[in-house]
């Protein structure tokens, strides 16, 4: 019985590059798998693309791929990444010069396209979720509409032997369900079966988060080797419990409590985890530690895929402006809130339109507010935050400069002022029939 | 005692809906948290921060409990002025809960 081994090469747009170096070398791989595409994050790719139509790609996508396309060709692992982000056909462009410049004769690399459904939302009758509004009503507001597509064109794609494939909007777990599903020659309608790979997609999609990242506290969650993280590789038979762990000799851990917590990362209903898959059934699912770094998961189903696709709709929202400017010693808090309610008249004052503002002391306040930070010890010094809400640029700049200027204006001893302003790309989501989604594979073979 | 010395807890989110984990170190303490951890009270717990519903999700297999947080003030991870636009740091806040328990 084949036991397929699977790791996890990036969590996140910006992840480290070396772990999935050490996975690709070490890890003995038939598959390595990049994350590297949140929601904001096609949206950005997409207004990128829109500038210039050869972008739109994961701005880390080519440091990736000559860190580790050589070594995985030698190997014979094979890549799955949505790290093709708004343009799957420019990232495989991208991956072709590279395999091409590195002697890679023979690699196959497969473009997914179809997960942009810009032109069916706007010419259809969808509704946002969250507001219940049409989603017409964000008229030329809209920037991006990708629905998140499932393992299925992934698995014709390995069908068509890809060495190398690239997408888009693919829902994370998705990128580890279709290889899994296709080493073990299992059919997409194997509901139980595609339950238990969405549970492996699910621990692994975050990378170094199941292997001790996002999780040591010093004295009671000790974690070895923060700066050496090692990434996660699943070791997957056939059938039945399966085996999370890392390479050997890389920081981090892998314990029963790593596993807990990462199978609870950002799920509703455990009973019921919606992917374009299957409706996976996490309730019952069992971790027990089988050796140093090894836990063993089992547990796992699943139930028909739905008929839905979510798709996730960005839209130009707002501008935030925003400054920052510290106090320290005695009197540092009253100092920094002074400085706070100076900015806010002097908004009003300059008639500055903002339509919601927010001062943090960092230091006292700043992440849970007033209630829950009571009691607590007052540190020595004090960072005053105002964020603001603008509909315009120029508006939410003056934000930034009246906290800057609390320098020459303000209270005494304020330093270390910076300022920033950006636009907000809002996301909301709506639902699209799965036969209207329609995605190709298509395969460049240097 | 804080709820720290024997839990602990993950955050993530999902627009303006919000999830905290809860894991107890020791299989014996899971009783513990199902009986002190209510739902209720991780609403009173939360109340300046969401405005919503909470619902706990219980997982005996492997001694957790999973809080969905809905409503989080300030319109969730892409539009909201927090600094912690994610609420990734909202799993501290949860061990800070005070219990009673002689377990």
């Amino acid at each position: 019985m084949k036991t397929v081994r699977i790791g996890c090469g990036a969590g996140f747009a910006g992840d480290r590059i070396e772990p999935a170096i050490e996975l690709a070398t070490k890890g003995d791989l038939d598959y390595l798998v990049f994350e590297c595409l949140a929601e904001r994050t096609i949206a950005l790719a997409q207004q990128a693309k829109a500038r210039d139509p050869q972008l739109g790609y994961d701005f880390m996508l080519a440091a990736r791929m000559e860190a580790v396309l050589p070594v995985c060709r030698e190997r014979g692992t094979t890549i799955i990444t949505n790290m093709g982000a708004a343009n799957p056909s420019a990232g495989a462009e991208v991956v072709r010069r590279i395999a091409e410049r590195r002697g890679l004769k023979g690699l196959s690399i497969a473009a997914i396209v179809g997960d942009d459904v810009m032109g069916l939302i706007e010419d259809g009758d969808f509704t946002v979720m969250e507001t219940g509004e049409p989603v017409r009503s964000l008229a030329d507001r809209l920037v991006s509409a990708n629905a998140y597509i499932g393992a299925d064109p992934i698995v014709r794609a390995l069908e068509q032997k890809a060495d190398v494939v690239i997408m888009g909007r693919a829902a994370d777990p998705s990128l580890f369900v279709g290889p899994l599903m296709h080493a073990h020659g299992q059919s997409l309608d194997d509901c139980d079966q595609v339950g238990r790979a969405t549970l492996v997609g699910h621990l692994l999609e975050c990378g170094g988060q199941v292997t001790g990242g996002y999780f040591a506290d010093p004295g009671l969650k000790d974690v070895p080797g923060l700066d050496n993280l090692g990434f996660p590789l699943a070791e997957v038979p056939e059938r039945g419990p399966l085996v999370i762990t890392k390479v050997p000799g890389t920081g981090g851990v892998v314990t029963p409590a790593t596993c807990k917590e990462q199978l609870l990362y950002e799920i509703h209903d455990p009973a019921a985890y919606m992917t374009p898959d299957t409706i996976a059934d996490f309730s019952n699912v069992r971790v027990e530690a089988v050796g140093p770094d090894r836990v063993q998961v089992d547990g796992a189903t699943g139930g028909p895929r739905p008929d839905l696709l979510k798709v996730s709709l960005a839209y130009r929202d707002s501008f935030i402006g925003e400054g920052q400017i510290s106090y320290a010693g005695a009197g540092a808090e009253e100092r920094a809130r002074l400085a706070a309610d100076i900015v806010v008249r002097r908004l009003a004052r300059a008639g500055v339109h903002t339509s919601e503002i927010r001062c943090d002391l960092i230091g006292i306040d700043a992440l849970h507010g007033s209630r829950l930070s009571r009691d607590h010890n007052r540190p020595y010094e004090v960072r005053l935050r105002v964020a603001a809400r603008a509909n315009t640029l120029p508006d939410a700049q003056a934000v930034a400069n009246e906290v800057e200027s609390l320098y020459t204006n303000g209270p005494a001893g304020g330093g270390g002022a910076t300022r920033a302003t950006r636009e907000v790309l809002s996301l909301a989501s709506t639902f699209v029939p799965r036969h209207l989604v329609r995605c190709d594979v298509r395969m460049v073979v240097i | 005692m804080k709820l720290r010395t024997i839990a602990h807890s993950r955050s993530g989110d999902k627009g303006t809906i919000i999830n905290v984990s809860l894991i107890a170190f020791e299989p014996r303490h899971y009783p513990v948290i199902v009986g002190e951890v209510t739902a209720d009270r991780v609403k009173a717990h939360f109340a300046e921060l969401a405005t919503g519903r909470v619902i706990r999700y219980e997982l005996p297999s492997i001694g957790a409990l999973n809080f969905v947080v809905h409503g989080v003030v300030g319109g969730g991870v892409t539009r909201t002025l927090a600094l912690d636009a994610h609420g990734k740091s909202l799993s501290s806040a949860l061990l800070e809960m005070d219990i009673e328990t002689d377990a």
